[in-house]
């Protein structure tokens, strides 16, 4: 059989020519954020885990089938809808790093569960998220984006998935550690949480590069689908945040942590937010969790512990040269 | 009354929050010569871009600017900007520059910065004028 070369010539990525520099910048941050579930030693938090009561497992359990459910979409649905939109060889190269590491957090869920919970309890749990009408109805709802909207409207839904409903059930691991419970739960949760957050800045910037090459027509009909998206969205999590965390009396608290984070999915996206400051306000032990040891003394809101500045922190010696 | 300048990348976080504020700012890493900053006491507002270790988290252009004493010498003190999502490097490149440059960190806010921030650095900025 004869050689024929296809009609268009596949090109190889050449990562000595970028088109945008952000590509390589975010790929570097992604590949040095790599890690797998096996480097968190879980067994730790069985003693805690024993501590909890069957309706306090119960609760994280779902929670953590609930995230499942979302990194699977991801992984199997979400960033490859947007690899077949990237304008760039290695926007598509970066995508399919992000579509790898979200099967690496939907398996560490299971690594979670191998090491603290029986098998009937797991169970029982993926047979909940398969049987619960919000959880189903969120999914549902971003799914309906990918297969149908236009590659504005899939990078709006992605960046809604990643930055906004995952936060419903993140909420929960932060709450244990702000309480001494599951706190290497609550490590590996964090490298989780600091994935999607370069995920939702780098897909919300190519968002904005894609909606400032179209008009100001399409603009408005594209911040018109993002809007009433997230507040479909918004209306699900509301119900599912209710159904989930009414025993444990933390509704509220969950309200103002949805709140806050729909405003950051919004700029993720470069829109200004939707929930007023008063809403969007966290319990503060659930921001110290998600960034622990990073208080700072701070001279303008006058709060924060007086932490002198002082560690040793790396730095980059070789460019100051003062 | 002190200066203002700032970095912003593509993403344009740092610089949504600018436009916000109000106030005149000048823009680092945009072309134009730092030099001017010499001229007077001026606050710096500066997102962070770290590895996963929280090295290179102040951005080149900024560290250049730094590197010139007369423009270090008007330095009063640093805004950190990033996302709280990074963990312990929340805002990191604030917290590099107040050590480096011996400087008080301000401040500190995610991405373009929440109304509460913006109050409270314009709050902020106002006392720092009649101080
Ligand atoms: C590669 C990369 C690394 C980042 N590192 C940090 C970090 O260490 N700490 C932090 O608080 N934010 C970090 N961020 C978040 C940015 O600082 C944040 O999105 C900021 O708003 C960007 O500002 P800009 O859009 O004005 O450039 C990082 C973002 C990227 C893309
Ligand atoms: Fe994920
Ligand atoms: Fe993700």
């Amino acid at each position: 059989m004869k050689d024929m070369a296809p009609a268009t010539a596949l090109r190889a990525v050449n990562w000595n020519r970028l088109e945008d520099e952000k590509d390589l910048e975010v790929w570097n941050r992604l590949t040095s954020n790599f890690w797998l579930p096996e480097k968190v030693p879980l067994s730790n938090d069985v003693p805690s885990w024993a501590t909890l009561r069957a309706e306090e497992r119960e609760l994280t359990i779902r929670v953590f089938t609930g995230l499942t459910l979302l990194d699977t979409v991801q992984n199997t649905v979400g960033a490859p809808a947007l690899m077949a939109d990237a304008v760039t060889p290695h926007e598509e190269a970066v995508l399919s790093n992000i579509a790898f590491m979200e099967a690496v957090h939907a398996r560490s869920y299971s690594s979670i569960f191998s090491t603290l919970c029986s098998t009937e309890e797991v169970d029982a749990a993926f047979r909940w998220s398969e049987e619960n009408p919000h959880l189903q109805k969120k999914a549902a709802l971003v799914l309906d984006a990918y297969r149908a909207g236009d590659p504005l409207q899939k990078k709006a839904a992605s960046v809604f998935l990643e930055s906004f409903l995952f936060y419903s059930g993140f909420y929960l691991p932060m709450w244990w550690s702000s309480r001494a419970k599951l706190t290497n739960t609550a490590d590996l949760i964090r490298l989780i949480i600091r994935d999607e957050a370069v995920h939702g800045y780098y897909i919300g910037y190519k968002f904005q590069q894609g909606l400032a090459q179209v008009s100001a027509a399409e603009r408005a009909r594209i911040k018109d689908f993002a809007f009433s998206l997230i507040f479909d969205l918004y209306e699900v999590e509301t119900r599912y945040t209710a159904e989930l965390y009414d025993g444990p009396g933390l509704t509220g608290d969950v309200r103002h942590f949805l709140h806050y984070n729909a405003n950051k999915a919004l700029m993720n996206l470069g829109y200004e937010p939707l929930f007023p400051a008063e809403a969007a306000e966290v319990n503060p032990a659930i921001l110290s969790a998600l960034s622990p040891g990073s208080e700072n003394h701070d001279f303008f809101s006058g709060s924060g512990s007086s932490y002198v500045i002082g560690r040793a922190v790396a730095t980059e010696d070789e460019d100051w040269d003062f | 009354m002190q200066g203002l300048a700032y970095f912003t990348s593509a993403s344009g976080n740092t610089g949504r929050f600018i436009d916000r504020l109000g106030l005149p700012a000048f823009r680092l890493g945009a072309g134009a010569d730092p030099s001017v900053l010499r001229a007077r006491p001026f606050v710096l507002v500066c997102p962070s871009y770290s590895d996963g270790e929280g090295r290179g988290a102040v951005p080149k252009p900024v560290i250049r600017a730094l590197n010139d004493p007369a423009i270090r010498a008007q330095l009063l003190g640093v805004i950190g900007a990033g996302n709280r999502n990074f963990g312990p490097l929340f805002g990191h490149a604030g917290r590099v520059i107040a050590e480096k440059c011996n400087v008080p960190l301000l401040y500190r806010f995610e991405l373009a910065g929440t109304e509460t921030d913006l109050a409270r650095v314009r709050g902020g900025l106002a006392q720092f004028r009649r101080a």
